[in-house]
């Protein structure tokens, strides 16, 4: 099987840039994702302006940060989003987000390829049951995602919709994907 | 790694994903998540339904330049950002909050001390240090607050929490930690109001030690 197969554009395009520094994938991938990002990125509250600044900011995060990019232990539009508000909350806020440590591989599970594909497979679901719901509820996932729940509203929700997720990825994403399926 | 009976609860694994929470919240979800694997796990399930969403988005025209000016930046040196790294009991996030220093105690009296981390107007993180068999003043919260063991272990009236454990307490919650026998207890604390002592002795001593 090849890897253009089976891999997502996106993934694709990553371990490119990752692998070989190869621009032209960059390219290619700036067409595709800056546009998304700016769309995404006003969606969180920020003014066209600062936006662009964030997508800039972003894409060239990417770019510098490629190595960090392991298509078994996160999708490539999952490590994307997470840079994205990363620094936008960097840049609002003046402040670098604390991270979680590394925990390295689980014992007794070697990475193999198959764990990616596992990955894309889900991510791919995850899109499709998001594309299929209602315009009201795809809003009420978006507030969850882009930032946009007050901090009341925190700590007095007990549960998203999306309900509690507690197991291997995998898990939890098909897990997700069963309970956004629900929803409609 | 320790065994980990109390976890960050969904809903704020989210929030912490998409950057809501203020940032003391976020610098015990991240120092949880380094002890766990199933948090990570559901960070991660969380973190691929942004990511959906962010492929999903709307397209918004760029201003015309902007791809030039990110392809002429690639080669631009950078700085990177300081990397903090686990050091003994404190986890990254923690050691990114000292800047790498170890902790300045300040005593609250007992043998209990602390070092504040961080204030701002939504919250404020600490390392709590309690002698085995110490109690930490019995109170209740204005707002929430959560506690993370990093080294020892506390029992109070909900339970026993180890290295890696995190309670989460609100208004509804009056409680009294105490220190279990052993090593001291170390706690990393994250408030967003002030907590409310029931003795008066403490009361009149938390606008000096900013409890
Ligand atoms: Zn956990
Ligand atoms: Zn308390």
């Amino acid at each position: 099987m090849s890897k253009d197969k089976t891999y997502s554009q996106l993934t694709v395009w990553l371990l490119a840039v990752r692998d070989h520094r190869d621009r032209a994938a960059f390219g290619e991938m700036f067409d595709h994702l800056a546009p998304r990002l700016k769309g995404f990125i006003i969606r969180c509250g920020a003014r066209p302006a600062l936006a662009e600044e964030i997508v800039q900011d972003v894409m060239l995060t990417i770019w510098r940060k490629a190595a960090m990019f392991d298509p078994h232990k996160a999708q490539a539009s999952a490590w994307i989003y997470q840079i994205a508000r990363n620094r936008h909350i960097d840049i609002v806020r003046k402040e670098n987000r604390p991270v979680p440590d590394e925990l390295g591989e689980d014992p007794g599970t070697e990475p193999d390829a198959s764990q990616i594909l596992a990955l894309e497979q889900e991510a791919l679901h995850l899109k499709q049951a998001i594309q299929q719901l209602h315009p009201d509820q795809k809003e009420m996932i978006e507030k969850a995602y882009i930032g946009d729940l007050t901090h009341q509203e925190i700590s007095t929700q007990t549960g998203l919709p999306l309900g509690t997720v507690k197991s291997r990825i995998r898990l939890g994403l098909g897990r997700l994907r069963k309970e956004l399926k629900g929803l409609r | 790694m320790p065994a980990i009976t109390h976890h960050i609860p969904d809903p704020m694994i989210a929030a912490y994903a998409s950057g809501s929470l203020p940032h003391a919240f976020s610098m015990v979800v991240a120092s949880h998540l380094s002890y766990c694997r199933d948090c990570q796990a559901a960070l991660g399930a969380h973190q691929a339904a942004g990511g959906a969403l962010l492929e999903e988005a709307e397209c918004v025209a760029l201003e015309p330049a902007l791809k030039s000016k990110v392809l002429a930046e690639l080669d631009a040196p950078a700085v990177p950002d300081p990397v903090y790294d686990a050091k003994g009991i404190y986890p990254g996030a923690v050691m990114q909050s000292l800047k790498g220093r170890p902790p300045r105690w300040k005593t609250l009296g007992m043998g209990v001390k602390q070092d504040i981390l961080f204030e701002d107007k939504h919250g404020s993180a600490r390392l709590l240090f309690i002698p085995a068999g110490q109690a930490v003043p019995d109170h209740s919260h204005n707002g929430l607050e959560l506690t993370l063991v990093l080294q020892g272990s506390f029992s109070d009236e909900t339970g026993r929490f180890g290295v890696g454990d995190v309670e989460i307490g609100d208004e509804d919650l009056e409680h009294t930690p105490v220190a279990d026998a052993g090593d001291p207890c170390i706690c990393l604390a994250a408030t967003d109001a002030p907590l409310r002592f029931k003795a008066l002795m403490p009361r009149l001593l938390q606008p000096l030690f900013r409890i």
